[in-house]
């Protein structure tokens, strides 16, 4: 045994104190904020923010800066481009991606393509992610609040979702598509349409797990009305795997958009350079120019994984269980 | 020679970017044939991961494990996998805390407790069967042929522990290690599992190792007891004395703050200040000092180390045990 | 057990209905009205009002519907305005093809899939865990089309190892027994043409795993991470057994069954990819002859398209949930 002088006496006894007076660490943070900091830390978050980052940006001033028009057709003009000979010169140096098939400088056009293709993506999401959650929360709500008749309403409206998830997504939009006429319009339409059954699905489902749990029965036993218990308590704690498919949606929808521009159902319009529309038309002149479909379809790929990545580390981050 | 010697046994979480966890932070004890040694604490003490790392159960990633766990002469946590899986089931046996989840839900109850037999005794599909129905009914399962065929969810919660405790003790094992066995189940329940365990190890001569937070099952079963405090054990007794007489601050309020039938009623309960949260780390000091009633200067220097008495054969860890007297009868060892 | 069928098969007539009227109202929402549906857009102004006569379009709605159910059941699907043939006939020549292709696809994406997921989760936070899992993310993200393309340019153009395009080689004379080419060949035992047509399933059919494939492996993967931390897993490994036999046994047997659910749900996306595939290699299926119908407004084929997807979709997912009782003994319920 030392010799304990007086002053690291009070020292340890300070010690002590606090260790006393510390509340119990952890359960104070909140779900959001602790999400916040396990995403700060994820590096497949980071990178998927990232590649968000550069693509909004590309999407938001790329088009205040490239070197050409998207719309001028200068490589027909002077001759540099002839497709029916099988000539369209690849990147250059005053061209850096080279010509498209119509004699457009590709890079400019990939550029503006990409406001267009967040726009359609965004859109579509929006689309989706507005109807389906109007449904689901009106369904969620009925069945905890609406006594018999809620639940017979939450069951007509299952059942209608599940009509809709009982058609696999394409053909989903094939469908709506072919009612509607090809249209850029049509293709936002159709592409939210397929995301409204899961985004309706998923709120219902997230709102009544929430119902169900205990702090929701403590708030009853507590006299707190059944509607704040809906507005203030179910509904933010729902909100969490809706923003991870909002995420994940915004992927998927940029690559359905593409497919339905290679079916024909897009937007006929050749001026407006959108990725989708952009891919599906180089397809025809992949042996003379595989860089057309290339660039696009790298874009999509490198966008959507980044959505991706983006979304599931969102998804981890907002795991409840995983707390620690 | 003991049949179990437990030296100073650690266990260390380590995870990213969080400090490191000691949950067992120096734990020695020892386990004779035959005997019954109860592992006492609270929730958090270390007493189930002490379990496992002896049984080789924690996972490979993110735990750091030192000491020793000598069985039958040879140190179990130095051991490869293979001979791990040789002696797990065989020599030494695990029953868990949960019976509902500690069993596969998609496998009947037959299926099993049959795969022990043909894993260790190298028995044909249809006598391992036959075997398996005579442990059933060893156990006290009603209609042991009927249940070979039902799922877990089937059984009642006794029943399911029952069928596990048959799973353990198919091989005969020298020691048996039991975690909270009884702390899922009803009351009566637990008698009943309780008297099974002890006919079952009396009769076979098994050691059994009992973990539990709760007194009670300790002074119906158990030969020895060793208390632990985070993470250490801070008293080893035999039961009686430790009953009688203990030793160290924790014991005492352990003790202390049973509800007790022959006290006056409306007296208020004792319970233990503070709560395990609050502790030293045991480098700096009595890890629980925080709460004790007795605490003095010297308790927060340094670990206290552990006196051994030789006669009787007890051991605590407190600078300042409730009663002193046997302090010089023995040698002192970390 | 034969209740319960009988009851979901119930459950599913008002399914039905609701789609039939869905397809009703859709066919009525076309755009030039419902005649387009026979006639396309073509047409005089006398002949498309004949046609409206003719289909009753003065009649009250509901007996509209009525006649329509009637033409359904009985198989009248109409006649393609792109081949004059009737549809039924078309879709009953190309629907093998599609079979086969799916078929494969699956086929890959399962032997592929559930292995790399199950490793995946073995080897956590390794390479081969953030490979399998990035890569699954990865293959989500490819256009169908686009790969398709991509491998026919580089394995069949550039390198020649596979046939470009179509079910079978022109020039094979092959037998037409069932209509599945593969199946054909082995029944007649040409195994030639058997090989052959299998050659020209193989790039389509990976083009089209792509997808189900990395949904796959991640399903795996994540359902497996899952139960290796299930308290059965550890009794099982508390028992000693092998490490064969807890993966087979105890992981696989639990871990697989949400990923049986996907399988069943997948065959819905499977269809859609068959389309865009289809259409780049040629392949005379049921997809490519849709993609056709699209630009060439053939209304007929794709209100039959539509129809017999969502058929097989819900068919298919009854029997998912069927074979889920079947699995699962905790969903047997009395």
């Amino acid at each position: 045994m030392s010799v304990l002088t007086p002053g690291r006496k009070v020292e340890k006894l300070d010690r002590l104190a606090e260790l006393a007076a510390a509340p119990a660490d952890g359960r104070g943070a909140s779900l959001w904020r602790e999400a916040a900091r396990r995403l700060r830390h994820n590096p497949s978050a980071i990178a998927g923010a990232v590649i968000l980052g550069v693509f909004v940006l590309v999407a938001a001033i790329g088009p205040f800066f490239v070197p050409y028009s998207p719309t001028d057709t200068i490589g027909v003009a002077n001759g540099e481009v002839r497709p029916a000979a099988g000539i369209i010169p690849g990147p250059s140096a005053e061209h850096w991606l080279g010509y498209d098939h119509l004699g457009r400088d590709e890079f400019s056009r990939m550029v503006v393509g990409a406001r267009q293709t967040l726009l359609v993506g965004v859109v579509a999401t929006f689309i989706g992610m507005s109807v389906g959650c109007l449904i689901g929360g009106i369904a969620g709500a009925a069945h905890g609040l609406g006594g018999p008749w809620g639940r017979r309403l939450d069951t007509v409206l299952m059942r209608i979702v599940d009509m809709m998830l009982a058609l696999p997504s394409l053909l989903l939009a094939i469908s709506i598509a072919a009612l509607l006429g090809p249209s850029l319009a049509t293709v936002m339409i159709a592409v939210g349409a397929i995301a409204v059954p899961i985004f309706a699905r998923l709120l219902r489902g997230s709102m009544i797990a929430q119902a169900n749990a205990e702090y929701v029965l403590a708030a009853t036993a507590l006299g707190v009305r059944k509607h704040r218990i809906a507005l203030s308590h179910i509904l933010p704690n729902s909100l969490a795997p809706v923003l991870v498919q909002m995420t994940l949606t915004l992927a998927t929808a940029i690559i359905e958009a593409a497919a339905l521009s290679f079916l024909g159902l897009g937007n006929p319009d050749p001026s407006t350079p959108e990725w989708g529309k952009m891919l599906a038309d180089a397809q025809r002149y992949l042996e003379i120019s595989p860089g057309l479909a290339i660039y696009p379809a790298v874009a999509i790929i490198i966008t959507a994984f980044g959505f991706t990545l983006l979304g599931e580390a969102m998804r981890e981050a907002l795991d409840p269980k995983l707390r620690t | 020679m003991a049949l179990l010697d437990v030296t100073d046994l650690s266990v260390t979480f380590v995870h990213r970017g969080a400090p490191p966890v000691h949950a067992v932070d120096g734990v020695s004890f020892t386990v004779d044939e035959g005997e019954v040694v109860g592992l006492v604490g609270e929730s958090g003490c270390g007493k189930s991961v002490t379990s496992l790392a002896i049984m080789g159960l924690l996972p490979r990633r993110g735990v750091r494990v030192g000491g020793r766990a000598v069985f039958a002469g040879r140190d179990l946590l130095t051991l490869d996998d293979d001979a791990r899986r040789d002696i797990r089931g065989r020599e030494i046996a695990m029953i868990f805390q949960d019976p509902l989840s500690s069993l596969n839900p998609v496998v009947p109850i037959g299926v099993q407790v049959a795969e022990v037999l043909v894993r260790h005794r190298k028995l044909e599909r249809a006598q391992a069967r036959r075997q398996a129905a005579e442990l059933l009914e060893r156990v006290g399962i009603p209609d042991p042929q009927r249940r070979l065929r039902e799922y877990p969810h089937q059984l009642s919660g006794g029943m399911r522990q029952r069928a596990l405790i048959a799973m353990a003790v198919a091989c005969q094992p020298r020691l048996l290690i039991a975690d909270e066995p009884t702390t899922a189940l009803d009351v009566t329940i637990q008698a009943q599992i309780l008297d099974l365990l002890k006919e079952l190890v009396r009769s076979s001569g098994t050691a059994l190792i009992m973990i539990t937070h709760d007194l009670g099952v300790v002074a119906g079963l158990c030969d020895t007891v060793n208390v632990l405090y985070a993470g250490r054990v801070v008293e080893t007794a035999a039961r009686v004395p430790l009953f009688a007489d203990p030793y160290h601050p924790y014991t005492v309020g352990l003790l202390g703050s049973i509800p007790r039938l022959d006290r006056a009623r409306g007296e208020r309960l004792t319970p233990i200040p503070g709560s395990v949260r609050d502790l030293l780390p045991w480098a700096e000091g009595c890890a629980f000092a925080p709460r004790c009633d007795r605490r003095t200067d010297a308790c927060l220097d340094g670990s206290p180390e552990l006196t051994r008495v030789v006669a009787p054969p007890r051991a605590y860890r407190c600078v300042n045990p409730v009663r002193s007297a046997p302090a010089t009868a023995g040698e002192v060892s970390g | 057990m034969i209740r319960l069928i009988v009851r979901r098969l119930l459950q599913l007539i008002p399914t039905l209905f609701g789609l039939s009227l869905l397809l009703f109202i859709w066919l009525h929402r076309l755009p030039g009205g419902p005649e387009t549906a026979i006639l396309g857009e073509r047409g005089t102004p006398e002949l498309r009002e004949a046609v409206r006569r003719s289909l009753g379009l003065d009649q009250p709605l509901w007996v509209q519907y009525g006649r329509f159910l009637g033409r359904l059941v009985t198989g009248d699907l109409g006649v393609s305005i792109q081949t004059h043939r009737p549809v039924w006939t078309e879709f009953a020549e190309r629907f093998p093809g599609t079979v086969e292709l799916t078929i494969v696809a699956m086929a890959i994406a399962v032997s592929v899939g559930i292995p790399l997921g199950y490793l995946a989760a073995r080897r956590r936070g390794t390479w081969l865990d953030n490979l399998a899992v990035g890569g699954a993310l990865f293959g989500i993200c490819i256009p169908i089309f686009f790969l398709a393309y991509m491998l026919r340019l580089v394995f069949s153009v550039h390198l020649g190892w596979f046939p470009t395009t179509g079910r079978q080689t022109v020039g094979i004379n092959a037998t037409r027994v069932t209509g599945f080419f593969v199946l054909d060949g082995l029944l007649t035992r040409e195994w030639d043409a058997a090989r052959d047509a299998l050659w020209h399933l193989i790039l389509p059919g990976i083009a089209l795993a792509s997808i189900p494939l990395a949904i796959i492996t991640r399903m795996t993967c994540a359902s497996v991470l899952e139960v290796l931390g299930e308290d059965y897993v550890r009794t099982a490994e508390a028992k000693g057994l092998t490490a064969r036999v807890i993966r087979q046994r105890h992981v696989l047997r639990n871990a697989l069954l949400p990923v049986v659910t996907t399988i069943g749900l997948l065959t819905g996306g499977l269809l859609s990819g068959a389309v865009l595939t289809e259409t780049v290699f040629a392949f005379n299926g049921i997809g490519h002859f849709v993609a056709a119908a699209i630009p060439a407004r053939d209304y007929p084929v794709l209100m039959t398209f539509i129809m017999i997807i969502a058929l097989i979709y819900v068919l298919v997912n009854l029997l998912v949930d069927i074979s889920y009782t079947l699995i699962d003994p905790r969903v047997r319920v009395r």
